[in-house]
């Protein structure tokens, strides 16, 4: 289990590995504490839509799972998207309004990152990724866990480096969106080296 | 605004991915070659075009508290739709578009110029502009395709262009380009490029470097 | 009684942010669309059915015609398709009393009655569960066999991939390897796909002297029987399809069914 945890963060990682999520990820990093507030949505998000999601999916859409009800041959997995992306969209505006009932310190700095979540194509991959791999409920709810981590590590240590990088003469063409594509590449790069680590 | 400029803007002063950010993770994905990226350029035109359509269509009634999950929903149910009966109809398009399929619902460009204008616009517009972005999208990709399929491999839609040392010729194909970060050095490079000759593009730092006779003395 | 477009219209005409009017454009969006995918699926997966089997015999006829002299063989032995037959997997067995016709791996794999579950040191394809039964492809030409094909699959880079895996009578060489279905990065992983690679197969040995199962997609150049090239950029694509083929001819793959193949013939 912490070996798919560790997997998700590193070699799989969204962001680095896979470039999912990369739109916000180059967009919302100007500043680190921004940064940490979308790294911290986007782990609360993917933990709660990767599990739930996984029960949806084995629940009402795998071939068979009607069987119950007495229609074995009813399957539905060509919804998958559909649903999918529907319990994305649907948990992000509970979780905003919860937010804002309950916890309003939290919901004023997660707040405005929340809608941005439902574009991040990082939380519908790790998804779609958990039905490729078959994974179990523990599983999916270590992997969703484990690959919001990753994906928020990497935004934060980018968001880190671009803040280094306004006191560096850069060409002027290349300042800002020019050079943070260059930097992402780079760490990518870096990121590749986590492939050949562990089974 | 004349309808012209809703195709022509996008494409390079208001591209989607070399300036509203947009879209850009399938960019990275399809470029390793100039055949999958205009294969993946038509598609998103497609859905970009026809989404823009169904959400300007039915703007006046979409609640604003829910209209992301309904236009997400309707975006999604469109290019399933579009899915399934290429698989049936055309089956040898469908066998080379059907991993792009999912890459077109997490595609942001979609979502984000449903969200930008057509919630906002007439139907002819709002098609116009899903046309021009997708015309822009496809300009950046079919660009990053070629150079990377020319330097990666020396060819170009699988027709030798270079000739590679392993086949006699001269050529040594650069293995970085077959990864995917080869894609964020070239996208670098052309933001590069747009924003020498249209300097309006520039970002402002905020910390300038004081450079020749305003730096300051030690 | 109002008539039921003058509903319509009032509902139409509630302002936007009203309760009623959310709650209902929700429902309306959701149920239209599930209703339009739910009918163009279901309308056209007969359509869409034919045409996966349609290329799964193509992939199937193309993969006979890259060995050579098969067409010839098939000739002699007077069959124009392959034999199918199905195995136990757990015993290496024919089971005659399953329809080839209808029997589908893939569903069988995903019900507890016909599959089991991998113990995870063994299942190193990322399978989770295997089927108790699968589908082998045989030609034989007066009770000797020719070539066998074993069916396999496995979780790539992102994706899972489906193949044809052809077998000389020695049972250890490979006459051909033919991927039928992948999802791997366009450009890349999926360049497994070409003709141009899958080339490399024919000829090379699945095990070693003491029977290990030898044979590997390596980074680079490959050496020696038992290596093949891998794709540069798709290390780990070739991984997967290492440890597919590592997974379907041991122990929980068709270990048995070679096993006994090679002790007792068909």
């Amino acid at each position: 289990m912490s070996e798919l945890f560790l997997r998700a963060v590193f070699a799989d990682n969204l962001a680095l590995s896979f470039f999912l999520g990369i739109c916000t990820f180059l967009a919302v990093s100007k500043r680190v504490e921004t940064a940490i507030g979308l790294g911290l949505a986007v782990i609360v998000v993917q933990t709660i839509t990767v599990p739930v999601n996984n029960l949806i999916f084995n629940g009402l859409l795998l071939d068979g799972a009607w069987a119950w009800a007495g229609l074995p041959d009813v399957d539905l997995t060509f919804l998958k998207l559909v649903a999918f992306i529907g319990v994305i969209a649907a948990m992000v505006q509970i979780l905003e309004m919860t937010l804002d009932r309950y916890v309003p310190a939290l919901y004023r700095t997660l707040g405005i990152f929340l809608p941005l979540i439902t574009v991040n194509c990082a939380i519908l991959g790790g998804s779609l990724f958990m039905v490729e791999r078959r994974y179990d409920f523990p599983e999916a709810l270590s992997y969703g866990f484990g690959s919001g981590v990753g994906w928020a590590l990497a935004i934060i240590t980018f968001a880190a480096i671009r803040e280094r990088l306004r006191y560096s003469d850069i060409p002027a063409g290349l300042q800002g969106l020019g050079s943070a594509f260059l930097v992402t590449g780079l760490m990518s790069l870096g990121f590749s080296a986590f492939a050949g680590v562990g089974p | 605004m004349s309808l012209r400029h809703h195709i022509t803007r996008p494409l390079i002063e208001q591209n989607p991915i070399t300036l509203q950010i947009l879209g850009i993770c399938s960019a990275l994905a399809v470029t390793t070659s100039l055949t999958t990226a205009l294969t993946m350029s038509v598609a998103l035109t497609l859905v970009l075009c026809g989404s823009a359509a169904v959400i300007s269509l039915i703007r006046h009634h979409i609640p604003g508290s829910i209209r992301l999950i309904v236009q997400i929903t309707i975006i999604a149910s469109m290019v399933i739709v579009i899915d399934e009966f290429l698989q049936a109809y055309a089956f040898q398009i469908s066998q080379r578009l059907s991993i792009f399929v999912g890459l077109i619902v997490t595609n942001c460009l979609v979502l984000g110029r449903a969200e930008a204008f057509a919630m906002r616009n007439p139907v002819l517009p709002s098609v116009l502009d899903g046309l021009g972005n997708g015309l822009g999208y496809s300009l950046i990709l079919l660009i990053v395709g070629a150079i990377r399929e020319l330097l990666g491999a020396g060819t170009l839609m699988g027709r030798t262009i270079l000739t590679t040392q392993a086949e006699g010729g001269w050529f040594q194909p650069l293995d970085l380009m077959q990864l995917a970060p080869s894609a964020f050095f070239i996208i670098a490079l052309l933001i590069w490029v747009i924003r020498t000759v249209w300097t309006r593009q520039v970002e402002t730092t905020e910390y300038p470097l004081r450079t020749g006779a305003e730096r300051r003395q030690p | 009684m109002p008539s039921p477009m003058a509903l319509w219209r009032a509902f139409l005409a509630r302002p936007n942010d009203d309760r009623i009017k959310t709650f209902g454009i929700a429902v309306l969006v959701a149920l239209v669309s599930a209703v339009v995918v739910s009918v163009t699926s279901v309308t056209l997966q007969p359509l869409q059915e034919a045409h996966l089997e349609a290329e799964r015999q193509a992939r199937i006829e193309a993969m006979l015609d890259t060995l050579p002299g098969m067409r010839a063989l098939m000739e002699e032995a007077g069959v124009d398709a392959l034999e199918t037959r199905i195995v136990s997997l757990s015993d290496g067995r024919f089971a005659p009393e399953i329809d080839p016709a209808s029997y589908d791996m893939r569903a069988a794999a995903e019900l507890p009655e016909t599959s089991i579950a991998l113990p995870p040191e063994a299942d190193v394809a990322g399978l989770k569960r295997r089927a108790n039964f699968a589908p082998v492809y045989l030609l034989q030409r007066d009770g000797d066999l020719m070539l066998v094909v074993l069916p396999v699959h496995g979780t790539g880079y992102q994706s899972t991939i489906r193949a044809m895996l052809a077998l000389e009578p020695d049972l250890n060489t490979v006459a051909a390897l033919t991927v039928t279905e992948q999802g791997e990065t366009p450009g890349l992983g999926a360049r497994i796909e070409e003709p141009d690679w899958q080339a490399l197969w024919p000829g090379k040995e699945i095990a070693d002297q003491t029977g290990r199962i030898e044979i590997r997609v390596v980074r680079g150049e490959a050496s020696g029987p038992h290596q093949v090239d891998g794709i540069s950029g798709a290390t780990r694509t070739g991984n997967g399809i290492t440890n597919m083929l590592q997974f379907w001819l041991g122990e929980y793959g068709y270990a048995p069914f070679l096993d006994r193949l090679e002790r007792e013939g068909l």
